[in-house]
Parts: structure tokens; C-alpha cells; sequence
């Protein structure tokens, strides 16, 4: 199994074993020696991490630890929040994203990102789907039956075409915050991008639309690798495959998430999922 | 430690009012009514003022008063009666009938009285030009020569404005360049209107050789609009929320697919605010235009299309705020509502304006929520 390389507890990120190459298990996320700063503050230490592709891999650990700093490193997000620096690599596709040859653009367009907060355009539903390959096509190439098809296909495959068909028109803003989240998710979809990474993407939803989410992120799974990140102990349990517990800007463990909540094997892991910090 | 007593009530109400609560609250009862107080004393004087300038140039305006209002009253009934329309489906076909019926009335009655109502003053006031040292005539000069006036200025200024607050807000980064910017332009906004006219005369007038003339003058009017478009567009811009920004970022959308598609449909309504609030501005002021190009007199045409566009870009013009400086204090013999009519004038006009972009940003704000 490629779990037996996550075995690093990665305390002392200079341990020979954290340089070994994954093995078998495709990897779709790879980071090493990842450090960022904003500014004078350390936010990443050393972080090497392998993401595999196909599961879900979920971020956990105590508020500041990182986790979100992480995550908008796989599309360099983080280069639009002010004085950021960036060193080691990260690979996506084989290429590290952090080259001065690699446009944003196009990663961002195949790592693609949902928020806290659902946050669709305050235009229509139909434009909302259809936002990203508008800015993405050379020239408004996309002939209209094209266009309701995209639209169609990326809504039903959130579930959302049956609720919103008869108003593809009204403004997405005022859908529910669950039916928001699904969009946001949906408009990923037209770039066929190649992760989705999400950033507490249940926390402003009730008990019944996070369930419905966390479904569809599990049905997304076979699709995209998907990153997630979460408050949400009992979340990260439920609804992912693997788990990365991150403290201070470090991971601590990375290890199949059952293994994990079962059988921590650092301490400080085991401190927090039982809630006695963080 | 000293016992102190909060609950001085002996009584069996735990909750009871206590009488530094009820003195309290009497004081903010005072304070409020000063507040109110306050408030009155920009209100009443304000309504004072108009009505007594209304009144005095009642003399010329009469039949201006009276197409308006009923003008008002005619759209804003059809206006309700179609909203009525839309939400009551069994008496839909009466509320619009009755909407058209009031209109067609309305704009019968209007072209009746227009016709048949000629010769007894009727827009006079508004469409004949200033005759016989302004002691007889109208406005009509003036007024068009403000309408260019702020069109022009406009033409200049809020390009201009808007595409720097747009650079401003949205690129430029944070450095001492740019804080320089920021605070010349907060700080511009509050240079007398005077030095701008001494500057447009120094600028405009002898160094880029334009001579006295509109375009110098609208020229000058534009730089002393320009710091508050800039100001107030930033600030539209800055209003759109940034998690909306965050969601265009990470499709892959550039900085300028944001602005185009997301940040600038957003803000118009406050881009527009600031744009419009210049107009009044642009309209009231003397200073600016005195030394640039505006004038005394100007004989232009009567009629035709001449009198539509009675002044090139070259030319001088007259402008209703120079006007009313003329008609109150440089001419013997002006009727008292001459005066008056040419302030209500002004005034309406602004009113106009604003109420025009007060509705368009009502249509905007109906279709935006967040």
C-alpha cells in the first residue's frame, strides 16, 4: 500500500523517508519542501506532501494551522492576498505550478475552488454555469445549443437541474445557500478541471444540506481528485478517504482517515481528535 | 470592599424600573427630540426657500408649474395603476384601460392647452431668448449654454474619472505613489471653485490656447469634477464584495474579465451617484466659467436648429448661473420674477437631473442582491 509512505510523522520534515518517490497509487497533489510567508510570518513549513488521485483527502487541525494557506497554494490563489513567498515545489500533472512559466490562468482553470461561503455571481443561474468557459473561450465560440447543453449536463450532475430548470434565468443569488454551494460547485465543472479543492465548503449549511453536499462530493470523487478542507472533525471522518492533520503550518500525519481517527500515531494527533485542544 | 446597592428596589418586581433608568431614558427622549430639532433646521428653511422662489417667479413660470405637476400626477397614477394590473388578474383589463385613458387624457389635455394657450405666456419663459437688456424674453440662451456646459464637461470628466478610480481601486499597488495619488485627489475635491477657474484660464485658456470659449470653460469644469467621480467610483468599486472577486480569480478569469464582467455591472450604481451629484455641481458653479468663457450677452437664434446648438466649441456662451448673477445684480428695470424664474430654472433643472438617476438607480438596485 502507498499508505506506508505516508508513515512520516513528518515532525522533523529533514527525515530521509519523506523524500521517497509515491509509489504504485497514482498522485495527482505533490508538494515538497513547501514553505510560504506572508510577509515576516511563516505560514508553510517544509510541507511534502502526495495527494492521491481519485479520493478525497481532507485538511484538518486547530484554526491558523494552515490548512486553507495550503490549499489556495494548489492554485496560487494565495499570490492575490498581498506580500506572499513561496519556496519548494509543488507538482501538479507532473509540472511544478510554481515555475515562472506556468500561467495562472490556465491552472486555475484546472484547479478549481469552492468557498466557505457560497458565493455565485449575482447574475443568472444559466450565466453563472457558463461564466467560466465564457472567459476561457477564444472568442464567444460557443453556439447556443452547446451552450444549454454545458449548462444541462454540469446541473444535473450536481443535482440541481431538476430544481432550477424552469428558471435558468433568475439570478443565482437567490437560490438557497445549499442550492448556491451545488452551483458554485457546478460551474467548476464545464473546465473539466482536474481537482476541485474546497475550503469548509459545508460550514454555512444546515445539518440536511451538508449531507446533500457531502454526497455529491462523494460522487465527484470518481471524477476529480478533491481536496477538503475542515473544521468539521466528524466531517473529515464521514466524508473523506484520506486525512492530513496540519499544527502551526507543519503536517503532522497523512494517513488513510480511518486509520487516523483509529490508531493515531502521534501524540499531538491524538490530543486532537479527542478534543482536548484546537 | 464598599456594598454597593444595584438593585435598590425593595419591592416584589426584581425587574422593576430603577429612577437612574428612568432618567436616563429621559435624557435620550431630550436628546433625540435635539437631534430631530436639528434635522428641522436644515429641512424647513430648505422647503422655505424653494417655495418662496417657486412663488416669486410664478409670474413666468405659471404654465410650467402646472405642466409638470400634472405631468407628474399623470405618469405616477398609469405608473400604479399597471403595477395593480400585474398582481390583480381578474380586473387587469380595467387598471390598464384606465392607465391608458389617463394618459391619452393627459397628453391631449397638454397639446390642447399648447395650442389654443399661445399667446398667453405658455414656456415663454423657457424657450424665447433674452431681449431688450433682459428686461423681457426668457432663458432660453442661458439654458442651453449650461445644458452644453455640463454635457461637455461631462464628455471629459467622467471618462477620465471613471477609468482612473477604476486604475486606482482595482491596480494601482499599495506605494507611496500611489498614497500621493489618493490624497491629491480627497484633497483637490476641496480647492475653491475660484482657483480652478484661475487654473483653467492659466491651463486652458492662454497655455493650450483655447481662448475664452466653451470647450475651455468645460474643460476647466471638468478638472474641478474630477476628483469626486474619481473619489466616489473607488469607492463603488471597492463596495463590490470581494468574495465575489475570489470566485472570478479562481476560474482563471484576468484582472480586466473581472472588472468588465463582474466589479464595473456592480458598482454603476455608485459610479453613477458620483457622476450625477457633478452635474448639479457643474451646473451651479460661476467661478469656474467666469474667467473661461462665459458671457454677458450672446445674441443667438430664435429658432430652428441654431438654436439647439447656438455655440461651437470655439465660441463664448452664456450660462444660466452667470445669467442670474446678471439678472440680479448688473441690469436696471429685470421684473423680480425674471430673477426668481432664472433660480428656479437652475434649480429644476438639477432636480431633473437627479431625479432622472435617482430612478435609474432604483431599476439597478431592483435587479441586484447580495
Amino acid at each position: 500500500m502507498a499508505v506506508d509512505l505516508m508513515e512520516s510523522k513528518t515532525l522533523k520534515p529533514d527525515v530521509e523517508t519523506l523524500v521517497t518517490e509515491p509509489q504504485a497509487q497514482e498522485v495527482s497533489i505533490t508538494t515538497r519542501d513547501l514553505s510560504l510567508w506572508y510577509g515576516d510570518f511563516q505560514a508553510l513549513e517544509d510541507v511534502t506532501l502526495n495527494i492521491r488521485k481519485g479520493i478525497i483527502t481532507s485538511l484538518i487541525g486547530p484554526s491558523g494551522c494552515g490548512k486553507t494557506t495550503l490549499l489556495r497554494c494548489f492554485n496560487r490563489i494565495n499570490e492575490r492576498y498581498g506580500n506572499v513567498t513561496t519556496t519548494g515545489e509543488i507538482r501538479i500533472l507532473d509540472k511544478n505550478i510554481l515555475d515562472p512559466d506556468v500561467s495562472t490562468r490556465q491552472l486555475r482553470k484546472s484547479v478549481g475552488m469552492v468557498f466557505q461561503r457560497p458565493n455565485p455571481l449575482p447574475i443568472s443561474i444559466y450565466d453563472n454555469v457558463l461564466f467560466g468557459s465564457n472567459i476561457h473561450a477564444a472568442h464567444k465560440g460557443i453556439s447556443r445549443s452547446a451552450r444549454d447543453q454545458i449548462v444541462e449536463e454540469a446541473l444535473r450532475e450536481v443535482d440541481l437541474w431538476d430544481a432550477v430548470k424552469n428558471r435558468l434565468k433568475q439570478r443565482a443569488t437567490w437560490l438557497t445557500l445549499e442550492q448556491q454551494q451545488k452551483l458554485c460547485i457546478a460551474r467548476l465543472l464545464p473546465l473539466k478541471p482536474e481537482i476541485i479543492l474546497m475550503d469548509e465548503p459545508c460550514s454555512a449549511l444546515d445539518a440536511e444540506g451538508t449531507e446533500k453536499i457531502e454526497n455529491l462530493i462523494e460522487r465527484l470523487r470518481e471524477d476529480f481528485t478533491i481536496v477538503v478542507v475542515t473544521h468539521n472533525m466528524a466531517q473529515a471522518r464521514r466524508a473523506s478517504d484520506e486525512c492530513v492533520f496540519m499544527l502551526l503550518g507543519e503536517i503532522i500525519e497523512h494517513r488513510p482517515t480511518t486509520d487516523l481517527f483509529m490508531t493515531p500515531e502521534n501524540e499531538k494527533t491524538e490530543m486532537y481528535i479527542q478534543g482536548r485542544y484546537g | 470592599m464598599a456594598n454597593v446597592n444595584l438593585n435598590p428596589n425593595d419591592g416584589n418586581n426584581p425587574f422593576a424600573r430603577t429612577p437612574q433608568e428612568i432618567k436616563r431614558k429621559r435624557i435620550e427622549l431630550g436628546a433625540q427630540f435635539t437631534f430631530l430639532m436639528m434635522t428641522m433646521a436644515l429641512v424647513i428653511p430648505m422647503l422655505w426657500i424653494m417655495w418662496d422662489l417657486a412663488y416669486r417667479a410664478s409670474d413666468v413660470l405659471s404654465y410650467t408649474y402646472m405642466v409638470i405637476g400634472v405631468g407628474c400626477v399623470g405618469l405616477l397614477i398609469p405608473y400604479f395603476l399597471i403595477e395593480a394590473a400585474k398582481r390583480n388578474e381578474h380586473k387587469r383589463k380595467l387598471f390598464m384601460g384606465l392607465a391608458i385613458a389617463i394618459l391619452a387624457g393627459i397628453s391631449i389635455w397638454i397639446v390642447c392647452i399648447t395650442v389654443f394657450n399661445m399667446d398667453n405666456g405658455g414656456f415663454d419663459f423657457l424657450t424665447l431668448n433674452p431681449k431688450k437688456r433682459m428686461t423681457a424674453g426668457g432663458v432660453w440662451a442661458p439654458l442651453i449654454g449650461t445644458f452644453l456646459l455640463v454635457l461637455l464637461s461631462l464628455v471629459i470628466s467622467a471618462p477620465i474619472g471613471i477609468l482612473a478610480g477604476v486604475y486606482l481601486s482595482e491596480f494601482a499597488n499599495d506605494n507611496w505613489f500611489t498614497r500621493i495619488i489618493n490624497l491629491a485627489v480627497v484633497n483637490l475635491a476641496g480647492v475653491p471653485s475660484i482657483v480652478h477657474g484661475l487654473f483653467g484660464v492659466g491651463a486652458f485658456v492662454y497655455f493650450m490656447d483655447m481662448g475664452r470659449s466653451l470647450l475651455a470653460a468645460s474643460s476647466t469644469v471638468a478638472v474641478m469634477t474630477l476628483p469626486v467621480i474619481i473619489t466616489s467610483t473607488k469607492e463603488a468599486l471597492t463596495s463590490v464584495p470581494q468574495s465575489f472577486r475570489a470566485a472570478c480569480w479562481n476560474m482563471g478569469a484576468t484582472k480586466w474579465q473581472t472588472i468588465r464582467t463582474l466589479v464595473l455591472p456592480n458598482s454603476i450604481n455608485g459610479i453613477l451617484t458620483g457622476v450625477i451629484l457633478q452635474v448639479a455641481r457643474a451646473a451651479g458653479e460661476t467661478a469656474p466659467i467666469l474667467f473661461t468663457g462665459a458671457l454677458y450677452y450672446k445674441k443667438i437664434a430664435d429658432t430652428g436648429f441654431d438654436s439647439f446648438v447656438p455655440y461651437g466649441l470655439e465660441d463664448r456662451f452664456m450660462a444660466l448661473s452667470y445669467h442670474l448673477f446678471t439678472v440680479a445684480t448688473q441690469v436696471q428695470d429685470v421684473p423680480e420674477s425674471f430673477q426668481f424664474g432664472t433660480a428656479v430654472v437652475l434649480i429644476g433643472m438639477v432636480l431633473m437631473v437627479n431625479s432622472i438617476s435617482i430612478g435609474f438607480r432604483i431599476y439597478l438596485r431592483a435587479r441586484k442582491r447580495w
